[in-house]
């Protein structure tokens, strides 16, 4: 299975093509220009690398959400047109799962996190060992044949919660923290101050979005049978706007 | 953007040239396949006019979710239509700006990577210029060099086209677009929104000379414009009201605010034609659609001996056909768009 996978909901901006067990290419650049103007010059740099007809592409991955918004809607934008030009299947990867993938495979707390402002994080707590015991507030969606091990979805939280969180599952594991994202950077005299834990923080190359691991996990998410029509496809923002939680908000009233 | 001649010697040579157009500045996600510039073959329009009346004016982030939602839905429907496949198409075009930034960068990703993935050129279109192309839709005679007066909920310009994709803007709004003062003086006076037509249904049951508001100018700029005094005398007039416990006939109200703006828009397009000698003068965007303002500009052009051109109102709202008929013409002189192509939100007209 050849995947074409994108990832535009942070800062860095990623593409990749994955095809079976080979990783055939991976282009990131996390610099101040906007993702619609670098992300299908991207693409069309490793088309010519890779000497490539998209016609071969069996479906197309995208980081589906959280993240920012107007970065989701490009990357998601992108994937649904050339999903449609190519009449190819998406796979909508949720972005910290795809990130939890730059860790693959190991059985600490895998905590991806992205800044979601006012001390708080989209973040979710994974591991990739089977046998995980799961505690009651959180959901595990033990898929037979998935290596990931969702110990809490990811959802929007405060930095504080969070860490009483980790706190909580590392003692009734005995297992350690690794925390990634750019929420981990942004909040990280809070989580000090917060998190007492064995934790530690990513290295620059596994700490940020990578359009690679989005291609992995996409590729275990098509498997399990999670392909969605371009024209269907739409982020998962985990948010609703700011004008309807204002409404939601008077009509409660 | 940038001009280049990849490939497209016989491109340009050939017959018929098929493109598939994309707008989603605003609040309306459209798709349309063009044939030539004026042939339309089809025009799809997804509104999403229902969400945002919820909110009293259009709210850009829910407009960028929302096209998002239904950008394939519409392209596809715009193919379907058409009757043709991305196989058959010369081109993809998309409006790259002016407009809502966040709704401006789904289109443009999206027709961007169409564009790609099928290996298609790929153009940038300035949404005012599309709106002044929906004329070439229209009237299949209209050739530039013609005046054009661009009225809308975000524009209002006075433009000289010189020549196809040559534009000159004469005059330009210093404060509100004409139609975001319709917006908000309909607000005031209940009528809700979209202000535009709501205005002009309840103006035909009022006296337009009821009450005298003011026509705004802007000092030593004759063809620009200024709606931002006409709207708080509206509203000064409303409060004035209120406070002394008189009624007030909204029909009147709306009779003579839109009189005010028609004047002043009626009165520039006629120096305009006097001064430059325009013998065509065309109207565009969504405020064309005011039967007031068709009817003055009309009767004015026949005095003035200029032929008057319009746009029917599915042409006058924000549509993808008017972007194709705007992308043929650059087709054809051999513009084309990076993939680096971004959305620019303050696009001015002839900027490229």
């Amino acid at each position: 299975m050849k995947i074409l996978a994108i990832d535009s909901s942070g800062m860095p901006a990623s593409c990749a093509v994955c095809e079976d067990g080979t990783l055939l290419a991976e282009y990131t650049v996390n610099f101040k220009r906007t993702h619609s103007q670098t992300l299908v010059p991207m693409l069309d740099e490793i088309r010519t690398m890779l000497e490539m007809d998209l016609e071969g592409v069996d479906a197309v991955a995208v980081a589906g959400g959280p993240g920012s918004f107007t970065g989701l809607r490009i990357g998601s934008a992108a994937a649904k047109g050339i999903g449609l030009a190519l009449n190819k299947p998406l796979v909508h990867v949720p972005t910290l799962e795809g990130m939890a993938y730059n860790f693959y495979g190991s059985s600490s707390l895998v905590v991806p996190m992205i800044d979601a402002r006012n001390r708080q994080v989209f973040a979710g707590i994974y591991s990739f060992s089977g046998e995980m015991r799961v505690l009651d507030n959180c959901k595990a969606e033990p898929v037979e044949s998935d290596p990931l091990c969702v110990l809490s979805d990811q959802e929007a939280l405060r930095v504080t919660d969070l860490c009483e969180r980790l706190d909580a599952l590392a003692r009734e594991t005995g297992k350690e923290v690794i925390l990634l994202g750019d929420g981990a950077v942004v909040y990280r005299e809070l989580i000090e101050e917060n998190l007492t834990a064995s934790h530690w923080y990513a290295p620059a190359h596994l700490a940020q979005q990578k359009a690679g691991s989005v291609a992995v996990r996409a590729a275990d998410l098509a498997r399990q049978g999670k392909l969605e029509s371009a024209a269907a496809h739409r982020p998962d923002y985990l948010r609703v706007s700011q004008a309807e939680r204002v409404r939601a908000q008077k009509e409660g009233r | 953007m940038t001009q280049k001649d990849i490939t497209q010697k016989d491109m340009t040579q050939k017959e018929e040239i098929r493109i598939l157009a994309v707008e989603s500045s605003c609040d309306e996600t459209a798709a349309a396949v063009v044939v030539n510039g004026r042939d339309v073959r089809s025009n799809v329009i997804s509104s999403q006019i229902d969400i945002h009346t919820l909110y009293g004016g259009v709210v850009p982030e829910i407009a960028s979710r929302k096209h998002i939602e239904r950008i394939n839905q519409v392209v596809q429907q715009a193919l379907d239509d058409a009757k043709m496949t991305l196989d058959e198409i010369d081109a993809v075009a998309v409006t790259y700006g002016p407009g809502l930034v966040g709704a401006l960068l789904v289109g443009v990703a999206e027709a961007k990577a169409i564009a790609w993935a099928k290996n298609l050129p790929f153009l940038g279109i300035h949404h005012i210029e599309g709106h002044i192309s929906a004329n070439y839709i229209e009237h299949l005679e209209l050739e530039p060099p013609f005046g054009c007066l661009v009225v809308s909920g975000g524009h209002t310009h006075l433009v000289r086209v010189r020549d196809y994709g040559e534009y000159e803007i004469l005059g330009k709004t210093a404060d509100d677009a004409a139609g975001e003062a319709f917006d908000k003086v309909a607000r005031a006076i209940g009528l809700g929104y979209p202000g535009g037509p709501k205005i002009d249904q309840a103006a035909k049951k009022g006296d337009p000379l009821a009450i005298a508001f003011p026509h705004g100018k802007v000092r030593g700029s004759e063809y620009d414009f200024s709606f931002s005094g006409l709207k708080s005398a509206v509203l000064n007039y409303l409060n004035e009201k209120k406070m002394k416990g008189e009624a007030v006939c909204t029909e009147d109200v709306a009779a003579s605010f839109q009189k005010s703006v028609v004047d002043v828009l009626v009165e520039h397009s006629k120096n305009a034609i006097r001064e430059y000698g325009f013998s065509k003068f065309a109207i565009a965007g969504g405020v064309a659609s005011n039967s007031a303002l068709r009817a003055a500009m009309e009767e004015m052009c026949l005095k003035q001996g200029a032929q008057f051109y319009r746009p029917s109102p599915v042409l006058c709202t924000d549509n993808a056909a008017m972007i194709g008929a705007a992308a043929y013409y650059e087709f054809r002189k051999g513009v084309r768009s990076d993939w680096s192509l971004n959305a620019v939100p303050n696009l001015r007209l002839g900027e490229r």
